[in-house]
């Protein structure tokens, strides 16, 4: 074969890799991997994180905008240290934003859910989310549930 | 350089130095001996002819020359300088000025002719296209192929492809060409065209030429000095006349092509009747 | 009697054994330095590239299609009992990525292009090619083993990715087309749960290494090949035997450390 074609075709067959390449970054996976990303990092203590993961998506107003990157026991105050790290274009979280632990679903994975405050001033790398809600476990709630249901008349 | 130590025959005459000088060359394949201290001078501008037995390493005798094998004790000295003490890049630059002819003619089976004999000329010069050609014909013209040009080293017969495989061992204009088996496989008339072309680069571009042959009038026709060799020393060295009209029983055998005498004919091996009667594998 | 045989021979196999990996070890620090050659003349990489990889194009496409609609097939039918048909796409794609694309097209490349390579490498040798080559002051490490490994490695990569890609669309045929799995959920699932970094390049980097041993086993067999037919045949099948086995053991290895 002359090796003209034989280089065409190393250039068709090249170009077949790089728009699967390209179809597996585009439409098959996401391409948001923060972890060595550029971003500040805020610490929340929660009592209880239920199934919470590191990489699970830390969210406002439904809007993916940082993930978890680090789970701690804190031994002092016998609570749960989550590390998040927020997205640097997500700046403006005012200090008294408060954090809960949802469920996506039923069943589903657990992601951490920010609601901003009032305050003027801004969360900065470093600083700690006061106001937090610990994971609702399914168990606590039925519990819950039925001795109410028990203790009315 | 001066070699004083010249074991002079009238051969030497002139004071040049040996381009190959083999000194004391013993090599080994496992057990076997090939070579046990083997002399050989191979003078310069000459055509040498080494003959010898099938079996007795002729062949093995060239790829030490050219460093492919590496001998247990002794030196060749190539040019002066022992060959296989260069590495690398220095060893490939000498490997440039031989050319060698393979038994087997070793042509590159996904290239056709002409590709086969331009080889050589590609990977190692940098040739402008038009110049390649004209070289490339010139060599093909010489083993009369040059209308062969685009077939594939399939499509070659043994002599075909033995013709081919000269036209590229002689590519690159060395000073030293080795041809291990030249003659076989050719038709009378291209064996007396090749016979002719060994002896016109030869003489014409001051080539130093070494044979290995068995065909023993056609090799004696151009050789200016010959080596027998047989079991891995040189039982015979001088120049084809003194070899003919030798009372060596060695080399008269050898010469005339007598099954019967001091070389063997026979592979080593226990005596026959035993071997037949016996149960060894 | 018969088990002092029985443990020579299996002495001598492991000593063979041994000797033949200390003669690869050898060869790859032979064949390194000779990659210059390769670098400095692409094209010769490139004639080789279309000997291992587009050659070895279909086989990896077809392979992936099918493997894709098993996928789709098994994942669709085991999901439905969890009524999470709609994580389809999710099986699919990381089963794909992160390890049958990867495995199996370098096992399929072992059959394919590797014992091709070995073969081809073999009777160069064993036709004295390789060595009238050297007399002709040509390496043939840097002419041909060298352009002949970095296209192997090459080409496995970019054949996994294509084969991914080509697996995905297999499944979405099956689910999606086939089975009516909803179009946007199969997808969106999919991309919402697939991590670039962490799966699509995580599982490359595996064919990243399967490329390497693959390439190395198949030159190195080809070379340390007996000259002669048989010697050549038993070459092409131990390539493709050891090539399978390293596949395999690696994945396990690089699974432990990239998925842990
Ligand atoms: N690769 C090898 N391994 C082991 N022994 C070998 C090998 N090659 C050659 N021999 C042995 O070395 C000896 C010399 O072989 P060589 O090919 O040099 O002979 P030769 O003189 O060229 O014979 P011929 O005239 O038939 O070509 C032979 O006895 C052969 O058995
Ligand atoms: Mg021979």
């Amino acid at each position: 074969m002359n090796s003209r074609t034989v280089e065409i075709m190393v250039g068709l067959f090249v170009v077949a890799a790089l728009a699967a390449a390209l179809a597996l970054a585009l439409k098959v996976s996401n391409l948001t991997g923060l972890e060595g990303g550029s971003g500040y990092k805020v610490y929340a203590y929660f009592n209880d994180i239920g199934g919470l993961k590191v990489g699970a998506p830390v969210t406002a107003a439904g809007v993916t905008v940082g993930r978890v990157i680090a789970i701690d026991y804190d031994p002092k105050n016998y609570e749960a240290k989550v590390t998040l790290l927020i997205r640097s274009k997500y700046n403006d979280f005012p200090v008294d934003t408060s954090a809960s632990i949802y469920t996506a679903g039923l069943l589903g994975e657990q992601y951490i859910a920010l609601s901003p405050g009032a305050s003027m001033q801004n969360l900065k790398n470093g600083d700690q989310i006061r106001y937090t809600q610990s994971a609702l476990v399914l168990e606590q709630i039925i519990g819950k549930f039925l001795t109410n249901f028990a203790s009315k008349p | 350089m001066n070699s004083s130590d010249n074991s002079s025959s009238q051969i030497d005459a002139d004071q040049d130095p040996p381009l190959v000088q083999i000194e004391g060359l013993t090599f080994r394949r496992g057990q076997k001996v090939i070579f046990d201290g083997l002399d050989i001078d191979i003078p310069r501008g000459k055509v040498t002819a080494i003959m010898g037995p099938s079996g007795t390493g002729k062949t093995t005798l060239l790829k030490l020359i050219g460093a492919q094998l590496r001998p247990q004790a002794g030196r060749i000295r190539v040019d002066g300088v022992d060959i296989h003490r260069l590495g690398g890049r220095a060893l490939y630059r000498m490997r440039r000025r031989m050319g060698m002819l393979f038994q087997s003619s070793a042509l590159l089976t996904d290239l056709d002719v002409f590709e086969n004999v331009a080889f050589p000329l590609r990977e190692n010069t940098r040739l402008p296209g038009g110049v390649l050609r004209t070289l490339i014909l010139m060599k093909l013209q010489a083993v009369g192929l040059r209308g062969a040009r685009r077939l594939t080293s399939s499509e070659l017969s043994g002599g075909m492809a033995r013709r081919v495989a000269l036209a590229r061992a002689i590519a690159l204009d060395p000073m030293m060409i080795m041809y291990d088996e030249p003659f076989t496989g050719l038709d009378p008339i291209t064996l007396g065209a090749i016979v002719a072309l060994i002896k016109r680069l030869n003489d014409g571009m001051g080539l130093t030429t070494v044979i290995v042959s068995h065909d023993v009038p056609e090799t004696l026709g151009i050789a200016d000095l010959v080596y027998v060799i047989s079991q891995g020393k040189v039982v015979a060295r001088g120049s084809p006349e003194t070899l003919q009209q030798t009372d060596s029983p060695w080399v008269r055998q050898f010469m005339r092509g007598e099954a019967d005498g001091p070389v063997p004919f026979h592979y080593p091996a226990p005596p026959y009747l035993e071997d037949l009667m016996g149960d060894a594998p | 009697m018969s088990l002092l045989d029985g443990l020579q021979s299996l002495g001598h196999g492991t000593l063979s054994m041994l000797a033949r990996m200390g003669r690869a070890g050898l060869f790859l620090g032979r064949l390194m330095p000779s990659l210059d050659m390769s670098l400095r003349r692409p094209g010769l990489v490139v004639r080789e590239l279309y000997a291992s990889g587009v050659l070895s194009f279909v086989i990896v496409a077809v392979s992936g299609l099918f493997v894709g609609m098993v996928l789709g097939l098994q994942g669709y039918i085991t999901l439905s009992k969890f009524n999470a048909v709609n994580s389809l796409g999710v099986v699919v794609a990381l089963s794909l990525v992160r390890e049958l694309g990867p495995v199996l097209t370098a096992l399929l490349f072992a059959g394919r292009a590797g014992s091709a390579l070995t073969a081809e490498i073999g009777l160069m040798k064993s036709t004295e090619q390789l060595s009238a080559m050297e007399m002709m002051a040509v390496d043939p490490f840097r002419r041909i083993i060298g352009p002949r490994f970095l296209a192997a490695f090459i080409a496995v990569p970019l054949l996994t990715l294509i084969f991914d890609a080509v697996g995905v669309f297999g499944g979405y045929l099956v689910g999606v087309a086939m089975l009516g799995v909803d179009n946007g959920l199969f997808w969106s699932a999919m991309h919402g749960a697939v991590s670039f970094r962490a799966d699509v390049l995580s599982g490359l980097l595996k064919s990243v290494v399967f490329g390497f041993v693959g390439a190395w086993i198949a030159v190195f067999n080809g070379y340390d090949a007996v000259p002669n037919a048989s010697g050549v045949s038993r070459a092409t099948t131990r390539t493709v035997v050891n090539a399978s086995l390293a596949v395999l053991g690696l994945d396990f290895l690089l699974t432990a450390w990239l998925f842990s």
